[in-house]
């Protein structure tokens, strides 16, 4: 597909509104790529003149400083800044919650001002304005849906409603998890458990939280991060309900209800 | 110059009063999802933890006039274990009544953990490596980050 790249767009004297931040889920791992392209497709769709920075960017330094690795962290962030600033970036959407909280929140402080936006909130905006347009009937109209929340997207940062009115407009029956909201119990993933093996328990938690997905009756599980997506699709094969249960990103949920024009 | 916390002397003044304010009303450990699946750490027990080792290190300085060293700290209460159990997903902070934060002991604890010690599990040690050499927490070379756009 065809995706704009910062230094190319700026070398032809363009610049770019909008940048997409993908994050280093959403550029190597083989299940988040395809939510990067799903929501790249939506931009590209609505003609947002957006570009990624491709090479130039590199890990936000989250889960460094969540593993304890302040020096790393500070070293990445500065980094990053630098890109950004030199480029004099001033709006950034990512479908990560852990890039989209380190940048918001944590960058400000290093130097780095800008207005971060997750994807979630993103497409809800979209959705308001009449930019994106659901097809009659679509694909998830009238099906079971339930919604994992990301921590670092609630708590931390207390949006709860953007997704899912997101997943109201694709008209499906939106369950709600006995745990959700400010509630919601975490996929597991966070504070870079990602990269290593769980401490000792009695079940994993992702288990558990899948499981509670599962009771909803719901036949998917849309998230709103990568790593919950991970997670939780790591639950459901446990449960062996790949067949029946799918684990997809707003995005990909969004991407294939658009209308075609 | 020294990084994060290894005893209450390294914590932030908000952190030893919440640890004083702490009601022990244990809602934090009931929300804590490594609580939850039977892992070690219980944010309750971080805050009892912190308490009571300030009540030793009081009892100390009433004592000596000023603090002598008794050869223990934070760590001899809170396990590595415990610390690394956490998710850092602001549960326990979220159900708090009293809007106290174990999470901010945690964090500084592995920050002294990591920055002063050392001590990481092996995976983490390969997961910096792999972001100060590749950019990115995974093995990738920096070279395909855009490379999903072929996909």
């Amino acid at each position: 597909m065809n995706v704009p790249i910062f230094s190319e767009q700026i070398a032809s004297g363009k610049t770019p509104e909008l940048l997409f931040w993908v994050g280093c889920a959403g550029s190597f791992d083989q299940r988040a790529q395809k939510i990067t392209r799903a929501f790249a497709s939506i931009l590209n769709k609505l003609e947002i003149d957006y570009a990624i920075l491709g090479k130039e960017e590199m890990c936000t330094g989250d889960p460094a400083r969540r593993a304890g690795n302040e020096f790393m962290f500070q070293m990445m962030a500065y980094q990053n800044i630098q890109v950004l600033n030199g480029y004099g970036i001033k709006k950034i959407v990512t479908a990560c919650p852990h890039c989209f909280n380190t940048l918001k929140n944590e960058y400000p402080e290093l130097g780095g001002t800008y207005e971060v936006i997750h994807h979630a909130s993103y497409l809800q905006q979209l959705i308001d304005e009449g930019r994106i347009k659901m097809k009659e009937g679509g694909d998830f109209s009238g099906r079971k849906i339930t919604y994992h929340d990301s921590c670092y997207l609630g708590r931390a940062n207390d949006i709860y409603e953007a997704p899912r009115k997101v997943l109201e407009a694709l008209d499906a029956a939106l369950v709600e998890m006995k745990r959700c909201k400010s509630n919601g119990l975490c996929c597991g993933a966070g504070g870079a458990q990602m990269f290593k093996e769980e401490e000792k328990g009695t079940t994993r938690i992702n288990i558990d939280r899948t499981l509670e997905a599962l009771d909803t009756g719901a036949s998917v599980i849309a998230s709103a991060c990568p790593f919950c997506n991970t997670m939780m699709t790591d639950g459901v094969k446990n449960s062996n309900k790949e067949e029946e249960v799918q684990v997809l990103d707003i995005a990909e949920l969004v991407a294939a209800s658009m209308e075609n024009e | 110059m020294k990084f994060g916390a290894k005893d209450v002397f390294d914590l932030s003044w908000k952190s030893l009063l919440d640890a004083y304010s702490c009601t022990e009303c244990g809602r934090c450990s009931t929300a804590c999802p490594a609580n939850q699946t039977g892992k070690l750490l219980s944010p309750r027990k971080i805050m009892m933890d912190t308490r009571d080792r300030l009540e030793a290190v009081g009892k100390n300085i009433k004592a000596n006039g000023e603090f002598k060293d008794d050869g223990k700290n934070l760590l001899s209460h809170i396990t590595v274990e415990e610390l690394r159990a956490c998710t850092t997903c602001n549960a326990c902070v979220e159900e708090c009544p009293v809007s106290i934060s174990p999470l901010d002991i945690i964090l500084e604890m592995r920050r002294a953990l990591i920055m002063e010690d050392s001590n990481a599990p092996q995976e983490w040690n390969g997961m910096f490596s792999n972001i100060e050499n590749n950019f990115a927490p995974w093995k990738f070379s920096p070279e395909d980050r855009a490379d999903w756009v072929k996909g």
